[in-house]
């Protein structure tokens, strides 16, 4: 995937491991980081079951990721990588926590449905 | 009155006071005596109950003698000597603002020493047999104590200030004391009045000690009278009001006087006390101390006079229609003081006098009141004077002294209040022929319902309650009523020789003597004339006639208006106290319509909104997702729109 993105434009001592050809433009990453995150969102925003809401989270994050990875490789730099560990972790942490949550509602309220887990309010 | 009518006099140069020495560094003692006496008794309690009596009296009485030593010491110096300071502490200092705790004993305070601590130590004697059967007798000691020790500091402060302390001590000490059977809910409330009225006075008189250090910088007897004359004409006649407005309070002049008539209902050593010797006193001296104000603002002794012209008329209305035997003397002291006040508002050529009738007024006073109190004591309480009748041959001692007052009050020749109450009827006369003659009205009057009261109490036939017995007081009692009435008789020798205004010169000033119009021996006679026409009138009405148990009520307008001390009462009720209450209630109203429904109400309406806004967290996780993008997306936006 690397291989795929090129480096700093114009700069032409930098080795890149595609051809020329095949280079791409950051555009095509952005769209898809796009749109994967809107289908993570409307997914958080549509279904009711809570373990599909999370691996839609899931999704947002790693839609985030791809586009901080792109503007990573873009800029030529590191920071966007970085970034993308930090949400990683972040996302392994939520993970754990969120399906402890979520495994625990279920065992009392015998559903995973987040519309029923309302009882939290005013 | 206009200005032309009351003369500029000589001003009385304060004299440079000397330092206490020798004798006069006791001068504190004087003081200092009674107010330990009232700090033993009152922190002792009931461990000293046994003996409470005899030291509130030994304080006293050792004050008494200090006083006489002292009064021989001074009247041992030169004319022009006689004034000695003694510096005790400074009090305290404010800035450039330093009030010494000093005594200033001269003339005039030593006067009032010996009226105040002679007339103290026999009502205090006579107190013991009075208040024998009183379980919180050592109490009453102990007020006692205080209020001769307040009115001691109040004559012999050297400042405005240290008056003003002894102002309020003899306020507090005087509630304590008309309140003294405060189970009776008739005493409580006198007491109360008593404060609440004179409490009117006394912003008179923190009003004036303010005014006087705003002008002069300073609030002590030396620099007031060094500067007055530097001071503008406006300034020194408010001072004057303000300090005519205090004296009303303390010496219960007109308008502030009903707070005297219902002090009756203390017992009667206190009615003497604060009658004759102390309290009422207070506006006269606090007048006559201030003469250098008063002498040259004559806008403020005008108004002096009408108080005290006014004050002596209505007393003496009062007293002719009152049948309890205490309202009586009450009145007539309100009378008397009305005439101290005239004279003392008369400018150069009247302090002398005014303090001469106090003085007299103090012996004959305390004479009669005392009188009164045995006259009670040996009728199981009763004050209404219908209920007596025909005492003279069961109470002689009573009686006899009792007659020795009755002659002093009116004027009859050759008794003390002979001299003084001419010599002021003499002067005013002199200055404006209308208060003359309302001052020679008042004389007139004075002898009818005093002589009423003689014709109802002592003569007559026996008109007693069953169970009643009348007695002789016993020795204790007696005793210093003969002391006072020997006083009450002889009190005029204070004028052989002119002695008094030649002793009071130094301090209040003193003129060259004028002709008056009318001879001296013309006035007199004159003057006795009039009070011979009130007790024959009263002889007519109350000595001839039997006297019905209850009193009359077909009775003409002017009886009725006295009877209720000539709507004095209904006054106060309509102007104060019913405007006092609407405003109460008008505040009280805004406090909760406005203040509290302001604060309340804004409270109540936050609640509401809050409780509409809690109604976003509905638990529903997805909603709030939807909030989160739409606000990640309202931000977005707000970047587009700043960096297009």
């Amino acid at each position: 995937m690397m291989g795929l993105i090129p480096l700093a434009v114009g700069d032409p001592t930098t080795p890149t491991a595609a051809s020329s050809a095949s280079q791409m433009g950051a555009t095509p990453f952005i769209v898809l980081s796009a749109i994967l995150f809107t289908i993570g969102a409307v997914g958080v925003l549509t279904r009711r079951n809570a373990i599909v809401v999370f691996m839609c989270v899931e999704l947002m994050l790693n839609a985030s990721n791809l586009a901080l990875i792109t503007f990573s490789r873009a800029n030529g730099n590191l920071d966007g990588q970085i970034a993308a560990f930090f949400v990683m972790v972040v996302a392994a942490a939520e993970v754990v926590v969120g399906l402890a949550i979520i495994m625990t509602i279920f065992r009392t309220r015998r559903s995973a449905s987040v519309d029923d887990a309302s009882l939290l309010k005013y | 009155m206009s200005e032309a009518l009351l003369p500029l006099h000589t001003v009385a140069p304060f004299v440079d006071p000397t330092g206490a020495d020798g004798v006069f560094s006791l001068l504190w003692l004087v003081i200092a005596l009674p107010a330990l006496g009232a700090a033993v008794l009152l922190v002792g309690g009931r461990r000293t109950d046994r003996w409470g009596h005899l030291l509130g009296c030994a304080t006293v009485v050792v004050s008494f003698v200090l006083s006489v030593i002292l009064f021989i010491a001074l009247a041992g110096r030169s004319d022009d000597d006689r004034s000695v300071h003694q510096h005790l502490w400074t009090w305290f200092t404010s800035g450039s603002y330093k009030v010494q705790f000093d005594i200033l004993y001269d003339q005039l305070s030593a006067l009032f020493l010996l009226l105040i601590t002679g007339v103290g130590s026999l009502i205090h004697i006579y107190s013991i047999g009075y208040m024998a059967h009183d379980d919180r007798r050592r109490r009453f000691f102990a007020h006692l104590n205080l209020f001769v020790a307040s009115m001691l500091v109040l004559v012999l402060a050297s400042d405005y200030l240290g008056v003003f302390l002894g102002w309020e001590g003899v306020g507090l000490a005087s509630y304590l004391l008309i309140g003294f059977w405060q189970q009776k809910h008739s005493a409580a409330f006198a007491a109360k009045k008593a404060f609440v009225v004179n409490r009117v006075g006394d912003i008179g008189m923190a009003l004036a000690a303010s005014l006087i250090f705003a002008t002069f910088g300073s609030t002590s007897f030396k620099v007031v009278s060094e500067n007055a004359h530097n001071a503008s004409k406006g300034t020194l006649t408010a001072i004057g009001l303000l300090l005519l407005l205090a004296a009303c309070g303390k010496s219960a002049q007109f308008p502030l006087q009903s707070w005297l008539l219902d002090a009756m209902e203390g017992p009667t050593p206190v009615s003497a006390l604060i009658h004759a010797a102390t309290m009422v006193t207070a506006g006269v001296y606090l007048i006559t101390r201030s003469n250098f104000i008063f002498s040259i603002a004559p806008d403020a002794r005008t108004g002096v006079v009408l108080v005290g012209t006014i004050t002596l008329l209505m007393g003496a209305i009062i007293g002719c229609a009152k049948d309890d035997i205490k309202k009586v003397l009450a009145g007539s002291t309100m009378s008397q003081i009305g005439y101290m006040i005239l004279a003392s508002g008369l400018g150069v050529a009247g302090y002398a006098f005014a303090i001469f009738h106090l003085l007299t007024h103090g012996f004959f006073k305390a004479n009669m009141f005392l009188g009164a109190g045995s006259v009670m004591h040996g009728t199981n309480d009763d004050v209404d004077m219908r209920h007596y009748g025909a005492l003279r041959t069961s109470m002689p001692v009573t009686f006899l002294t009792f007659a020795m007052g009755y002659l002093a009050i009116i004027g009859f020749p050759g008794f003390s209040g002979f001299w003084s109450k001419d010599k002021i009827i003499e002067t005013a006369l002199d200055q404006n022929v209308v208060i003359g003659l309302c001052a020679l009205l008042g004389a007139g009057i004075t002898g009818f319902y005093m002589t009423r009261l003689m014709l109802m109490t002592f003569f007559g036939e026996k008109r007693w309650e069953k169970d009643v017995h009348p007695h002789e007081s016993p020795k204790v009692m007696t005793v210093p009523l003969i002391v006072l009435a020997a006083l009450s008789a002889l009190g005029g020798l204070l004028l052989v020789g002119n002695w008094i205004v030649d002793w009071l010169s130094p301090v209040v000033g003193s003129e060259e003597h004028v002709d008056t119009t009318l001879s001296p021996w013309v006035l007199s006679a004159l003057a006795v004339i009039v009070v011979a026409g009130g007790v024959a009138v009263a002889w007519m009405l109350f000595g001839r006639r039997p006297i019905p148990r209850e009193a009359p009520t077909d009775v003409s307008f002017v009886t009725r208006a006295a009877r209720v001390d000539l709507y004095g009462d209904a006054a106060n009720e309509e102007l104060f106290v019913k405007p006092g209450y609407g405003l109460v209630h008008g505040v009280m109203a805004f406090d909760d319509g406005v203040v509290d429904g302001g604060t309340v109400g804004t409270a109540t309406a936050l609640g509401h909104l809050s409780a509409r806004g809690r109604m976003v967290q509905n638990g529903f996780v997805r909603s709030y997702a939807l909030t989160l993008l739409a606000g990640a997306a309202l931000v977005l936006l707000a970047l587009l729109v700043v960096t297009w």
